[in-house]
């Protein structure tokens, strides 16, 4: 029996339609949940105050710290390396094994669990290097574990600039690298900041390759060699040991606000870039 | 004859491809070079061996000698960079940077290290007006260069290569994507470039090639057929082959 072309097109769009509803109405339930359960718990005092009682009483302002910390330095060390070795393969190669065997390779790391991260940077940065559970420790393991994803999306963003714009770059007398630096990363951006953003998201969300390597001190670190335990770990150990339910839920929503707040933040400054550019 | 580019015995692969067979040409100062023939006959290449944009195409070889004022551009210990400050380039599509006009101007000054401001807009001011374009954008130097007509694009993209002040024009089908007036209005342009600057132009558009060209060179499957000066080539071509694509019979 075949159905009419009309009719194909009606389904299709009642079907596609509805997978997009079902997905926004599943994203919002969860943040509608959350939110709910968590928004009446949050006070200054619950985002300003030390714990008290593991958790169960007082605020979570260490873990803040740590939230704040532990990606902004995992991202210092990924981005250079991933963004350089991105430019390094579009850019300054030709497609060849070995350029195919490290992609390949990215792809399998990026595939990874994430706490096989989390136990390569406990044997590794912890115990070998003796650097113990610290934020330095747990920057670098989740330096590794973002790496590849800045580079395959650093890396799509930059073959994404036209040919074109190199080709006159070069001919009005630029060299490959200035090329890179005024044409080509600056064409690129928006993709790297996309990259950086779920880096970000990832490294927030991060629970297991975090525990491993920088810990879960409850006291504000005053360097990068001290430990500290970040929101996800917080509500992980508040929810996994009985410990508080109310506060575990307000600490998720203190996450999910500054997942949100990063995110518009970055994106209004990258479109503050665009536009300043290009006026 | 006043030479500026002396191209002798080139040749240019890509990789197996034999594109630019012993090719042999003479460049006239101040002169307008147009290079004809047929789509793949070599010409863009050729155009391209001259200020050595071919380097950055994968497998490209070549052998041979290209001197500009006398110096082979191909020898060692050529800046390339430098040489292409020398020999400058317009594009077959207006291809400005999504930049503002006045940064798309002053890109190759920047590059080269120029940050003193003022000498900058004087510069962007003076290759504006040589490329008859200040009028038109003298008020809006900070809007995107994306947002002019195509035409004015591509006098854009003319002002962007006079800015960093090259002896040698080369002109790519520079009006391929321009309707007949936004042309007629290059053409003009280029006539009065020819002037202080030497010009050499790849196009498609015979009657183009007769109207603005002192020299053509019509080329075929790589190889120069005939080089001349255009009255000569076009009213009284010397090979038959030349003959069969002028008058339309070939290409």
């Amino acid at each position: 029996m075949r159905i009419p072309p009309r009719n194909t097109q009606a389904l299709a769009v009642a079907l596609l339609g509805g997978a997009t509803g079902l997905t926004l109405a599943i994203l919002v339930f969860v943040i509608v949940f959350i939110l709910g359960k968590g928004l009446p718990v949050l006070s200054l005092g619950f985002l300003l105050d030390n714990p008290q009682e593991m958790g169960k009483a007082g605020g979570i302002f260490p873990t803040l710290v740590g939230t704040l910390i532990l990606p902004l330095a995992a991202i210092i060390i990924a981005l250079p390396a991933g963004v350089g070795t991105a430019v390094y393969l579009s850019e300054y190669t030709v497609e060849n094994p070995a350029t195919r065997i490290i992609r390949f390779g990215t792809d399998c790391l990026a595939g990874i669990p994430s706490i096989i991260f989390g136990l390569f940077g406990f044997i590794f940065f912890v115990t070998t290097l003796k650097m113990g559970w610290c934020i330095l420790s747990g920057a670098l393991t989740l330096a590794i574990m973002v790496l590849p994803t800045i580079i395959r999306t650093s890396e799509e963003a930059i073959k994404a600039v036209p040919a074109s714009y190199r080709e006159v770059s070069c001919s009005l007398g630029a060299t490959r690298w200035e090329t890179v630096l005024k044409v080509v990363l600056p064409n690129a951006l928006p993709g790297i900041v996309t990259g950086v953003m779920l880096s970000i998201g990832r490294c927030i969300g991060e629970t297991a390759a975090v525990i491993f390597t920088a810990g879960a001190s409850l006291r504000l670190p005053h360097s990068v060699f001290d430990s500290t335990r970040t929101m996800a770990v917080h509500f992980y150990i508040l929810a996994r040991e009985g410990i508080s339910n109310e506060n575990a839920f307000g600490t998720a929503a203190v996450l999910i606000l500054s997942v949100l707040l990063v995110n518009s933040v970055s994106y209004w400054m990258m479109h503050r870039f665009i536009s300043r550019r290009t006026k | 004859m006043d030479i500026a580019i002396q191209i002798s015995n080139l040749d240019l692969f890509y990789g197996a491809f034999h594109a630019l067979k012993n090719v042999n040409l003479k460049i006239e100062r101040h002169k307008i070079t147009a290079l004809i023939g047929p789509s793949g006959c070599g010409k863009s290449t050729l155009l391209r061996a001259l200020n050595r944009m071919n380097d950055l195409i994968q497998g490209c070889r070549t052998t041979g000698e290209v001197l500009l004022e006398g110096k082979d551009i191909y020898g060692p210990g050529v800046n390339v960079c430098e040489l292409r400050n020398k020999v400058g380039m317009v594009f077959q599509r207006p291809n400005p940077f999504p930049l503002s006009i006045q940064d798309n101007v002053s890109f190759g000054l920047r590059v080269a290290g120029q940050k003193n401001s003022a000498i900058l807009d004087e510069i962007v001011e003076k290759s504006l007006q040589n490329a008859w374009l200040w009028e038109h954008v003298k008020d809006k130097l900070e809007t995107s260069a994306l947002e002019l007509p195509l035409d004015q694009q591509q006098r854009l993209c003319v002002a962007r290569v006079l800015a960093v002040e090259p002896d040698v024009i080369l002109m790519d089908e520079p009006c391929s994507a321009l309707d007949p007036i936004s042309t007629a209005k290059i053409e003009e342009l280029m006539l009065e470039l020819r002037r202080r600057y030497t010009i050499a132009i790849v196009t498609h558009n015979m009657q183009q090639a007769s109207r603005i060209s002192d020299y053509s060179a019509y080329m075929l499957l790589g190889e120069m057929i005939e080089f001349g000066i255009t009255t000569q080539i076009f009213e009284n071509p010397k090979d038959k082959r030349t003959e069969d694509y002028i008058t339309g019979r070939y290409g």
